[in-house]
């Protein structure tokens, strides 16, 4: 994975693993990786790795279990929230980005539209 | 694990390091970054226990490095180091008559991982299998602290994401790394803490992590800051 070195690893490979989440790759209750497997996977100081765990744990989207590993939470809602949460994000940086083009927030709503149309046609 | 207390190193009349403190801490991997010359490799050399300083003092878990602590400091040089007639197998059997922490089982899996085969003689490496085989042998320790001193250089992108990789394997919360590079993208992911030195002093240490949240800096652009022209510009 490439890696943005201006902002914070640990929140790179968190969103990462948020994404496989919400996609469902990571089912809830799924076993995830170790810390140092983590680490290898994405070639990240061990640190770090420890990092995105105890990260996604504050946010209630994984349990660590002592001795036993990582897990996906079990909560699917929680899962829709995070589906929801990501979403929102998207929205404020499409916003953020138009807006600092100097689109007007209809004209921001009125590309969706045109690009949604642009894929219907196709 | 490893304190350097005001540490100078004077040859003639260039100092080339100049009362550097610092405290390594195990469980992490520094990066040790600054351009040539400005006394990565002479400190190194001095914590290895290899030189001693001119004055100040390192400490290897609260006594003074030396003789002893060699069995628990891999350093590796930037020097080819290796007998020429010797082949691979032959450098892993020196190594382990040398240090008791030497682990065969473990040598041979980082050849094979780094594509190196035992029949190879030394002399007919070429600069990259050599580099790849220094690392293989010094990661195949298990030493308390392992000092790199530049691990990617002449070492291809491939190869470079399996030394990482052996890197990260080594290390442990027992365990310090120290890494010296000029290849400052190479340390962005792997290392966690930054220590920049410029003319034999310590300008600057850093928690990676920490800086990317409170400055939006990477450690490539401390680099720029630090060592770019009329004293670096402002970049992050």
């Amino acid at each position: 994975m490439e890696f943005d070195t201006a902002s914070p690893i640990w929140m790179q490979v968190a969103t990462r693993i948020k994404t496989e989440m919400v996609t469902r790759k990571l089912p809830p209750g799924a076993k995830l990786p170790g810390g140092r497997e983590l680490a290898l996977q994405y070639t990240i100081n061990p640190n770090t790795a420890a990092r995105v765990y105890q990260e996604l744990e504050k946010e209630s989207l994984v349990e660590m279990r002592r001795g036993m590993g990582t897990y996906v939470t079990e909560n699917p809602a929680r899962i829709e929230a995070l589906r929801t949460e990501m979403a929102q994000d998207a929205v404020r940086d499409y916003l953020r980005r138009t807006a600092s083009l100097g689109l007007s927030l209809e004209e921001a709503k009125a590309l969706i539209s045109q690009e949604e149309d642009k894929n219907a046609e196709k | 694990m490893l304190k350097s207390e005001a540490v100078t190193k004077v040859f003639g009349s260039q100092t080339a390091v100049d009362q550097v403190s610092l405290t390594l801490e195990a469980g992490h991997i520094y990066a040790m970054l600054g351009p040539n010359g400005s006394g990565k490799t002479t400190w190194m050399k001095m914590a290895a226990g290899l030189s001693k300083p001119t004055s100040g003092r390192i400490l290897f878990k609260g006594e003074p490095v030396g003789v002893k602590s060699r069995a628990s400091i891999a350093y590796m040089s930037t020097e080819p180091y290796f007998y020429p007639w010797m082949t691979l197998k032959d450098v892993g059997l020196y190594y382990q008559d040398f240090f008791a922490d030497f682990s065969m089982a473990r040598y041979q899996e980082l050849l094979k991982r780094c594509d190196l085969t035992e029949g190879l003689k030394t002399k007919a490496l070429s600069s990259g299998m050599m580099a790849k085989a220094k690392i293989a042998v010094t990661l195949a320790r298990d030493a308390s602290v392992w000092m790199l001193d530049e691990p990617f250089n002449g070492i291809d992108l491939v190869a470079r994401d399996r030394i990482k990789e052996a890197i990260i394997e080594a290390a442990a919360p027992d365990k310090v790394l120290v890494l010296s590079s000029h290849l400052v993208e190479e340390m962005e992911a792997i290392a966690d803490k930054g220590i920049f030195l410029r003319k034999g002093q310590l300008v600057k240490e850093v928690d990676i992590e920490t800086e990317r949240v409170e400055t939006g800096c990477s450690i490539a652009d401390e680099y720029r800051q630090i060592y770019g022209a009329q004293g670096g510009t402002e970049v992050c």
